[in-house]
């Protein structure tokens, strides 16, 4: 057994991880996103390769790779071909910090279920993913295309912006989880036992909107656009190329999931550990549970998807830079005070959470409020005859 | 409503110009616009050239549009049309009067049966048939369910080109529901050939009515259905309000008609304003808005759809049992004489110049598509908005390009 040193098991871990991770990627997140958008869209979705459509990933995998890989005439060969990779690398980099669960046993050896528990954890994953914008706006350039140029360019603008809210919505956590390790993250949520979502609602609120913005994905799709630019920075691409930027993309979720899930949600942490009438709860492992939160996040992707129209680039840059930075700002004094208040105890980080329970309540109450008003004025400008 | 046309006189005369001096005129006009005053910038401005289709996703067939950006933002447009040419005008010239149906309807292709309509209606002037009620009822419920397959496809390709991809299944799926009404009718689904020069050629299968009268009891709800992705969607607002506004004097000056010139306030509809069939007994409401912006243009459109229904509802009950065909001599040459004739199709004044020399083919042909003369403040629209925001234009006019090139 001396074979199997942490330092090996790391690599196992690593290898396991980067295998892993794409195969996700390729066989059920996109099949699930394609089979729920059509169950949301009054449609069936791929269902024809395999048992109820289960291989369609292996299909489109296969059509990926035996697809002839262009490079246009005039493009930058060498920047072209790196873009997919930039793509790529950072956001499987970025799961190394990500605790999937506590330690487990596995035969005799016991390992847990991260690669690396850096004490800069969540400052290293804010890092990585930013250099994952290269990827888009290089290929974007490299392209030789003024529509990849244009979607490369808007790419850069939005990503750019949206680090910002996404970093100071983090930043009023970190008051709350005193460290920058995601592991010690999770343990601080469970000896508090309260998950940062609660005091934290508006930072979770920012991060999660900033975050799909930093993924390109709707309704902040810019970049691609499909019916302005053409897909954007990836016209140009086809092949394994275009796998790769495909593949990068989905990581890039997986992995804002797997930190939302991590910094807000508790990591592997059942909901309510403390309560005794909850403990049936610990059925499903802890590791189970992450997967399940982290997939909620992925479905909320979905359901944006097939919901929201796209915000032009003019209305998201004003959404980060007018809404969203002074929201993140005004949310790291308020969490401050809150915690200012009640030194050494936490009990100001519970009053906060039913502050913003009661807020969240009430503005929930009040936008249903306002689009019900909205369609009755609606109507009543049409002549009551034409009202049936 | 008075019977006088306020526009007819202007109108005529843009009827009557050929194709080629419209184009000329539109880029013309394109050019002659005021550019509004630049604001200092710091940095020196780079401008670009940007080829917007004719292989375009969003451009709604072959349509090329040639814009110069600074940045996103849109200086000029210059749209390009004539890649679906096919000499639809021409060949009305060449083939005898009950030959030139099928080859309207190739012009707007999602909207064939008010395409029909127009032509028959043109050539039943010259002739001066009367046509029997049960075949005008007919064409009416035709012409309305067309226009409510148009709207649809309208509603969810425009909301695809914003992003909203679900209301374009919505839509799709009650659009089927509607072919399905044409092809029981008359066997085809969009090239329908469903009218003939005095009446229809069929009458209405046995259930028809029946099963229409369901789909129009239903059809509200679902409309209720898109209203909720998109009304008061906020996202759906910020890319629609203020987005292209034109005044109800200027789509007038342009000669733009349907939704659009609606969206502008003016109150006109060829289904009131010059009924023909027997829309001047129906019970139906033009649907106004003030703003002249894309959103309204869309609500309105949404209204019109409402009204359709209304409209189908009161002919399925002022059906009777009759005659489908008038009394039309088997070889049709009419007297020499010109005659124009146009009604509301979904997208705006459609209406056909025939030019007969008492032979049984036209002189001359012509026709006023609303999409192709709509198409024309397309640049007007687009100027100072951005590269997304012309998507949005391009679907808010609502051209077919069979229709534009004909």
């Amino acid at each position: 057994m001396k074979v199997l040193t942490p330092t090996v098991l790391t690599y196992i871990k690593v290898v396991v991880l980067v295998a892993v991770v794409p195969a996700i990627v390729g066989f059920v997140i996109v099949l699930a996103e394609r089979r729920l958008m059509g169950f949301m869209q009054a449609r069936l979705g791929p269902n024809r390769v395999g048992p109820k459509g289960l291989l369609q990933g292996v299909a489109d995998l296969l059509k990926l790779v035996t697809k002839e890989d262009i490079t246009p005439a005039h493009a930058e060969r060498a920047v072209h071909f790196l873009a997919p990779v930039l793509a790529v690398i950072p956001a499987l980099t970025t799961l190394a910090v990500i605790p999937f669960g506590p330690a487990v046993r596995i035969g005799k050896i016991r390992t847990p279920l991260w690669v690396t528990d850096v004490n800069i954890g969540l400052l290293f994953v804010l890092a990585i993913t930013s250099i994952g914008v290269y990827g888009i706006i290089l290929g974007g350039w490299a392209s030789n295309n003024k529509y990849s140029l244009l979607g490369g360019l808007r790419s850069a603008a939005q990503l750019v912006s949206y680090e910002v809210p996404m970093g100071l919505a983090l930043v009023s956590v970190l008051l709350m989880t005193r460290s920058l390790s995601m592991v010690e993250i999770v343990h601080r949520q469970g000896r508090l036992h309260l998950w940062f979502i609660f005091p934290g609602l508006l930072a979770f609120f920012i991060y999660f909107v900033a975050g799909v913005a930093e993924t390109n994905r709707n309704p902040f799709d810019l970049p691609e656009a499909e019916s302005e630019l053409v897909s954007g920075f990836n016209t140009e691409y086809s092949g394994v190329k275009f796998a790769f930027f495909f593949l990068g993309e989905y990581t890039a979720m997986i992995v804002i999931s797997c930190v939302a899930v991590t910094v807000f949600l508790g990591g592997w942490l059942p909901p309510f550990p403390h309560v005794a009438a909850l403990k049936f709860l610990r059925i499903v492992p802890p590791f189970g549970w992450f997967i399940i939160k982290a997939g909620l996040f992925l479905f909320g992707y979905i359901w944006f998807r097939s919901t929201f129209p796209r915000y032009r680039f003019d209305q998201l840059m004003a959404l980060g830079w007018k809404w969203m930075i002074p929201i993140a700002l005004a949310n790291i004094v308020i969490v401050a005070l809150a915690i200012l208040a009640t030194p050494g105890r936490s009990n100001g980080l519970f009053v906060l959470s039913y502050i913003f329970g009661g807020l969240f309540v009430v503005m929930f109450l009040l936008a249903k409020l306002r689009q019900k008003l909205a369609r009755r004025e609606r109507l009543a400008a049409v002549p009551a005859s034409a009202v049936e | 409503m008075s019977d006088e046309r306020p526009i007819s006189g202007a109108e005529k005369d843009q009827a009557m110009r050929t194709a080629e001096d419209l184009r000329a005129a539109a880029l013309a006009a394109a050019e002659s616009l005021p550019v509004s005053p630049q604001p200092p910038t710091l940095f020196e401005v780079q401008e670009m050239e940007l080829n917007f289709g004719p292989q375009h996703p969003s451009t709604h067939g072959v349509l090329r549009l040639v814009i110069r950006v600074d940045g996103e933002k849109i200086l000029e447009t210059k749209p390009d049309i004539g890649y679906l040419h096919r000499g639809t005008e021409k060949l009305f010239e060449t083939e005898t009067y009950p030959m030139g149906i099928p080859h309207t309807d190739r012009m707007d292709y999602v909207a064939a049966a008010t395409n029909n309509h127009a032509y028959c209606l043109t050539i039943e002037k010259l002739l001066a048939v009367e046509i029997p009620r049960r075949a005008q009822l007919i064409r009416v419920m035709l012409d309305e369910l067309q226009r409510l397959s148009s709207h649809l496809v309208w509603l969810g390709t425009s909301g695809l080109d914003l992003g909203a991809v679900t209301p374009f299944w919505y839509a799709f799926r009650e659009r089927e529901q509607i072919l399905d009404f044409f092809e029981e009718y008359c066997g085809a689904r969009l090239t329908l050939n469903c009218m003939r020069i005095g009446g229809l050629p069929f009458d209405l299968t046995a259930g028809w009515v029946e099963r229409l009268m369901e789909f129009v009891d239903d059809l509200p709800s679902r409309i209720d259905d898109y209203e909720q992705l998109l009304t008061d969607n906020r996202i759906w607002k910020k890319r629609t309000v203020g987005i292209g506004v034109i005044s109800g004097e200027e789509c007038i000056e342009w000669g733009v008609t349907g939704p659009v010139l609606r969206g502008s306030g003016v109150e006109w509809d060829l289904r009131r304003a010059q009924p023909y069939e027997c829309y001047d007994e129906l019970d139906f409401v033009i649907p106004t808005r003030v703003n002249g912006d894309t959103y309204d243009r869309y609500i309105v459109r949404v209204q019109e759809m409402r009204q359709s229904v209304r409209i189908l509802k009161q002919c399925i009950d002022l059906l009777e049992p009759g005659e489908i065909r008038g009394k039309v001599p088997r070889v049709i040459k009419p007297i020499a004489e010109e005659v124009y004739a146009s009604i509301e199709s979904p997208k705006g004044e459609l209406g056909f110049y025939c030019v007969s020399n008492g032979t049984n083919r036209p002189y001359r042909m012509h026709v006023r598509p609303p999409s192709f003369i709509n198409l024309q403040a397309l640049p007007r629209l687009a100027k100072g908005h951005l590269v997304s925001d012309l998507v949005a234009l391009i679907g808010t006019i609502d051209i077919v390009l069979g229709e534009v090139d004909r």
